[in-house]
């Protein structure tokens, strides 16, 4: 069996040699410090991927007062949607320019939420967590997202649905996500527990904790 | 598209390298009951997911994380509260009787 890092190191000389293959002009200027240009679009789990089927999914909005707002996959593929094209960037330092996506804005889903939080912690299927401020998932900064390249997202990128937060690092773009808890302080989310950076801006290059 | 599937974990021996780094006992031998189904596994069992951005580890019965570990470039976190109890074999001479 591979180990794994020689199995990240092949991984991170192919992110290496297509980047610099598939690099354009404009490229650098988009390219956060520290991180390399993919074409590739890499897989990366902490666990098992969730099934969950589309009768079953629902997202959650809880408030800090314990008021609950929910929608059902039907109810949320039928609110407005939008169209982005993103670059991303991942905290294993690869960045993927121009990619496209489709899904709902969190400032459609928090319309009607009355809240005066200041966090949120993302829940996903399957366990896993992560914070942000609440002013990251507004003004068109976040959505969630069901559609990748005009298909529906693959379960291996969080598929049915994902957090997308294109400006922050990705693992704050929760795969399979379940729902929004909205705190008046910040709570740190599964990777944040364990010494990755409670806002994780690729341009500060804020990955661990002092970053 | 990555060639990694959904399916590709590693056994419990990939955390051999990371925890040497901080214990003197060899703990993928070690065995750990599981604080959610409470039933006990060899730490090699494991199903470990990583090793970026951090090292998860995944009780082989019933899936629940038994312990995350990240190396930071200036420290090792690690949280092994999904672990109730670890049993560590011990040679017989070394209870400093
Ligand atoms: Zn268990």
């Amino acid at each position: 069996m591979e180990g794994p890092a020689d199995v990240l190191e092949v991984v991170v000389m192919s992110i290496v040699s297509r980047g610099f293959r598939g690099r354009r002009r404009d490229s650098n200027q988009r390219l956060p410090p520290g991180q390399y240009l993919t074409d590739d679009f890499p897989v990366l789990s902490a666990g098992p991927t969730p099934r969950i089927s589309l009768d079953d999914w629902e997202f959650t909005v809880v408030t800090e007062l314990g008021q609950s707002h929910r929608w059902s996959w039907k109810e949320l593929t039928g609110l407005s949607a939008e169209s982005v094209t993103a670059d991303i960037h991942c905290v294993t330092r690869w960045s993927k320019l121009d990619t496209a996506w489709r899904g709902v804005s969190i400032d459609t889903l928090l319309a009607d939420v009355e809240t005066a939080a200041d966090f949120a912690l993302i829940h996903s299927y399957g366990g896993y967590s992560t914070n942000l401020p609440l002013e990251d998932l507004l003004d068109g900064k976040a959505w969630v997202a069901y559609e990748y390249n005009g298909q529906e997202l693959a379960p291996e990128h969080g598929g049915p649905a994902r957090l997308l937060v294109p400006h922050l690092y990705f693992w704050k773009s929760a795969k399979w996500v379940r729902g929004i808890e909205l705190m008046p302080q910040d709570f740190p989310g599964f990777w944040e527990q364990l010494g990755y950076h409670d806002y994780g801006d690729p341009w500060r290059e804020q990955r661990y904790q002092g970053d | 598209m990555s060639e990694r599937t959904e399916f590709a974990f590693y056994d419990g021996n990939s955390l051999a390298g990371p925890l040497s780094e901080v214990f003197a006992v060899e703990l993928t031998t070690a065995v750990g009951r599981c604080r959610s189904c409470g039933k006990s596994s060899e730490v090699a069992t494991f199903r470990v997911y990583g090793p970026e951005p951090g090292f998860v580890g995944h009780c082989p019965h019933c899936e629940d994380v038994l312990l995350r570990l990240v190396r930071t470039p200036d420290a090792l976190w690690l949280d092994f509260s999904g672990v109730s109890a670890l049993r560590i074999s011990m040679p017989a001479d070394s209870t400093g009787s």
